[in-house]
């Protein structure tokens, strides 16, 4: 058998189908055979929002849980990430022109003296997947770049991530002001990054750490219905 | 000295050995401290330097092994600094009562504590190696960060790196040719600045169980 007649036709594929593959492709990193994948279940009709959840956000939440079990490395989780980018690139503006659900802002950025952002660039990838608006302040943030994006943004959470044992201690320094400034409880804070704990966060004052942009996301959509919880209830 | 004193100060030397628990990485520059200091009293014993792969696991490793060789010893030392721990490693030597190194990791304390922190913000985008690092670039770097198999990757890893400092331990040239390569690999600037050991020796030094016959 030649090589040619292993090679799988997306377009040829039925609808589930193609979503397993998909969530292989993912999984093994091709953006382009992701890229193809989005734009036939676009052909096929379905809404970019179906897309997003049932073919892209699943595909990552397997590699998020094989990377959490040591069966995935970094390199891999990069790849898939960019393979999802690929897909995301589509359906971004689409997303916004059908009225896909929101479910809440987030301001993002790696703290002052740090120039790491893999781990927040997935993050934000990801939160923007689950349906959240991300405004990614990028790396080395003093206080005052958070404070005035949060002050311009108003977003329900803040999230803050550090690589360095030297640096992660900034996100008390950012918290400590919005506590001397009375808008600590206006938002919903996430810390995450390799050498930080769940101690850590507790002893700075955030409402939670995220080991990783899965965890950051269930975290995000559990105390988001919380926060609409109370304030329905009040 | 006469045959009674050796034999006296031999004594007090076997009762007074210190097991270093270190980092695979210092091995190297460890015993070459020793050897210059004749610090006879001290032994190593090395964790494997891939843990800082992951160096979650590095706490729980460090304990296994303070357990291990504790009854042996009169006095462990831990030769790792925070190297990503997040303050759990100290945690963890606090709990078993042994000291370790002070700073975030070896990169600080080759430089110098003080000198490290002075250059924090004019090298903040530095990635730094050391002679360890250089040698091993390939299995520490290149290889587990997947540039072998993916080089597209680079950017994800180093685009918002500008310069590869070497923090050199020894004078050697060819350790500063292939230093100087790493950084073309990795397609950034290239900077070179002889540290010598830092700070270790000062740290080995305070394990004397007398005065040290010899200063590196």
């Amino acid at each position: 058998m030649s090589e040619d007649d292993d090679d799988i036709i997306l377009s040829e594929l039925p609808d589930d189908e193609l979503v397993l593959q998909m969530h292989d492709d993912l999984y093994d990193g091709l953006r382009e055979e992701i890229e193809e994948g989005v734009n036939i279940f676009l052909e096929r009709g379905w809404e970019p929002y179906k897309i997003l959840t049932v073919a892209l956000v699943e595909g990552m939440r397997i590699v998020g849980i094989d990377f959490r079990d040591g069966i995935l490395f970094v390199p891999e989780v990069l790849l898939a990430a960019n393979a999802m980018k690929g897909g995301m690139a589509i359906l971004k503006p689409l997303l916004a022109e059908t009225g896909a659900p929101r479910m809440g802002k987030m301001v993002i950025g790696t703290v002052k003296g740090d120039i790491h952002d893999i781990g927040k660039n997935l993050v934000s990838m990801m939160m923007e997947g689950a349906g959240f608006d991300v405004i990614d302040l990028g790396i080395n943030n003093p206080v005052e770049n958070y404070m005035e994006a949060l002050e311009s943004e108003q977003p329900d959470i803040l999230g803050m991530s550090a690589l360095l044992t030297t640096t992660m201690p900034y996100m008390k320094v950012v918290i400590d002001t919005l506590v001397a400034k009375g808008v600590r409880d206006d938002y919903v804070i996430l810390v995450g990054g390799a050498p930080l704990n769940e101690e850590f966060s507790k002893s700075i004052g955030a409402d939670a750490y995220c080991r990783d942009a899965a965890v950051a996301v269930e975290t995000a959509k559990k105390l988001m219905e919380r926060k609409h919880n109370v304030l329905a209830a009040g | 000295m006469d045959a009674c004193d050796s034999i006296a100060d031999l004594g007090q030397l076997k009762q007074s050995k210190v097991l270093l628990i270190a980092c695979g990485a210092l091995a190297k520059e460890i015993l070459a401290i020793k050897e210059i200091g004749g610090w006879d009293h001290l032994e190593l014993t090395c964790l494997p330097a891939q843990l800082h792969l992951y160096p979650e696991k590095i706490p729980a490793e460090v304990e296994k092994a303070v357990k291990l060789h504790r009854g042996r010893f009169e006095r462990i030392f831990v030769v790792y600094a925070d190297c990503g721990t997040g303050g759990l490693l100290q945690q963890k030597c606090d709990e078993l009562g042994v000291e370790m190194v002070e700073g975030p990791h070896c990169y600080a304390f080759f430089d110098g504590l003080e000198e490290f922190e002075r250059n924090s913000e004019s090298e903040l985008r530095a990635f730094y190696l050391t002679d360890f690092l250089v040698r091993q670039f390939d299995s520490f770097v290149w290889q587990p960060l997947g540039l072998d198999r993916h080089p597209e990757l680079r950017d994800a890893y180093f685009g918002n790196y500008e310069k590869l400092v070497y923090l050199a331990q020894t004078e050697d040239k060819s350790l500063d040719n292939k230093a100087r390569l790493c950084a073309t690999r990795l397609s950034l600037d290239y900077a070179r600045r002889f540290t010598g050991y830092g700070d270790l020796p000062k740290f080995l030094s305070r394990l004397a169980p007398h005065p040290a016959r010899g200063s590196p």
